[in-house]
């Protein structure tokens, strides 16, 4: 009996022990992002890797979304006379929606992973000691970068996010449901409103945040060799995941209520 | 008796129930070359990483020039880095960065330099330790243990420091390259005038480089001299270890049979 009320106090310590940590880890990063020396090229770099080279994924992600979303509504809409609603349906779902938590989903897989990769081989090979003996803030060095370019992207590429969902369903609903062109993207601006974008938008800057500070949390605090890098690996994309999920609700019961 | 450059007092660091560091004093007065010898996981690379600030300890001191810089950080900490250059055991090259940028990286860093300025500089350091100007654009990936520690400490004494930090500098080294460093770390020591602290378990490293040696055992400074007197020293641990004999009062941690 002791022994499991041991184990239930022991896993609830090491619980508070790790969100402790990453709360400080946020903390010394947002510290560091008001502090110089800014590193604009390691950023310029940052941003082209997080955000250009997730625009594949990104794209292609959005597309097959929108038109599954199309096909769905269509299929839903049908039983009871609405299919005219799926141009609505499917612009209000991928701005709002689908295309900031699908896509930021997508490119936490992708970042937070490679993120947690380059910066936990980078703490076992005792680079990042090496970066403080060289007078160099890990910090403003490494993390800085990162967590910049992934806020700045990630809002850019839910935007193209955007406009090719909306192509999915457009193309699904032209070529296969027998919608009218002109009247589909009528339909699609008649009931869509600024917030919609704007809301989806502020979602992707806050999941941008979340998965670099996860991959640079989980790397940065790395232990045990090539084991400890791919332990990172998975626990940066699981948390990161999770986190933005978890973020998407508050954000959305709180802020987009209107 | 002047000032010493680098000295530790009752320095202690424990890692839960382990108790790691337990009670080290040390002086190293200017210019002087110590090596720290002791077993592995005798606390010498904590201790290292202590006087540099990467751990900071739980008790004790830790005195440059006589300053109390134990407790130090963030703008304080980044300051006395510069003083430092410190050799990692793995050399610990950024291997996003080409041979030139990583030997530049403090002078860019710190020193404020031009980028190509800097890249001449990285350059002529790059001689200094017997490696050409072809070696300056290749990525660190693509070179030999020896190159990259060599490379390493281009690295440490391009920015000039005071004192040089060497872990482990010839441990994976065949015997030849071992020695090539050996004479680099003397050469570069003595260029700069500088006072060096090294760690290693490599007796013939550690007889060629110091001009004293400590033993580190069990957390403690169990005995320090000048290098020659090494084989007098009528010490047990430091006979046992200096002759590589697993039997005698150090006792490996083995599972018995």
């Amino acid at each position: 009996m002791l022994n499991v009320l041991a184990m239930i106090g022991r896993g609830t310590l090491n619980t508070l022990g790790a969100i402790g940590a990453m709360f400080i880890f946020t903390l010394q990063s947002l510290l560091a992002c008001l502090r110089p020396p800014f590193f604009v090229g390691l950023t310029a770099l940052q941003f082209v890797r997080i955000g250009y080279f997730s625009l594949p994924v990104v794209g292609l992600t959005a597309f097959f979304t929108g038109a599954v979303l199309a096909l769905q509504i269509y299929i839903g809409g049908s039983r009871f006379n609405a299919e005219s609603i799926v141009p609505t349906i499917v612009v209000l779902g991928i701005t709002r929606e689908l295309a900031p938590v699908i896509g930021g989903l997508m490119v936490a897989g992708r970042v937070a992973a490679a993120i947690a990769a380059e910066v936990g081989t980078m703490r076992v090979t005792e680079q990042i000691d090496a970066l403080k003996t060289l007078s160099t803030n890990p910090f403003n060095y490494l993390v800085v970068p990162r967590l910049i370019a992934s806020v700045i992207a990630l809002p850019l590429l839910v935007l193209i996010g955007d406009i090719i969902g909306i192509m999915g369903g457009y193309t699904v609903s032209t070529q296969s449901l027998g919608f009218n062109a002109t009247t589909y993207i009528k339909k699609t601006w008649d009931f869509m409103e600024t917030q919609d974008v704007t809301s989806g938008l502020w979602k992707a800057a806050v999941f941008g945040f979340i998965i670099a500070l996860q991959g640079c949390y989980f790397g940065y605090s790395s232990r045990g060799g090539a084991q400890g890098v791919g332990a990172a690996t998975t626990n940066a994309v699981v948390s990161a995941s999770i986190l933005i999920l978890a973020a998407n609700y508050i954000m959305t019961s709180f802020l987009f209520k209107t | 008796m002047s000032t010493p450059k680098l000295a530790l007092e009752g320095l202690c660091k424990s890692f839960g129930d382990k108790v790691v560091l337990d009670g080290v004093d040390l002086s190293i007065a200017p210019g002087e070359s110590l090596v720290v010898i002791g077993g592995s996981g005798s606390g010498k690379s904590v201790m290292l990483k202590c006087i540099l600030g990467l751990m900071i300890a739980d008790q004790g001191k830790v005195l440059i020039d006589g300053q109390d810089v134990t407790r130090l950080g963030g703008r304080a900490r980044e300051k006395l880095m510069r003083r430092f250059g410190m050799l990692f055991q793995g050399g610990a090259l950024f291997d996003s960065l080409p041979v030139w940028e990583n030997v530049a990286f403090g002078l860019i860093r710190s020193r404020k330099m031009k980028r190509a300025y800097a890249r001449e500089v990285a350059v002529e350091t790059l001689a200094k330790v017997g490696l050409g100007a072809d070696v300056a654009s290749l990525s660190p990936s693509e070179l030999s243990g020896g190159m990259q520690k060599r490379v390493s400490l281009a690295r440490s004494i391009a920015t000039k420091p005071e004192i040089m930090f060497f872990d482990e500098p010839t441990t994976g080294l065949d015997p030849i390259m071992a020695d090539v460093i050996n004479e680099l770390i003397i050469s570069s020591v003595k260029d700069l005038g500088a006072t060096a602290l090294s760690i290693t378990h490599d007796m013939a490293s550690a007889r060629k480089i110091a001009d004293r040696v400590a033993m580190l055992y069990k957390g403690r400074i169990v005995w320090c001299g000048p290098v020659e007197d090494i084989d007098k020293s009528g010490n047990p641990l430091v006979e046992q270890f200096i002759h590589g004999r697993a039997d005698g009062p150090i006792k490996m941690e083995l599972k018995r049979a």
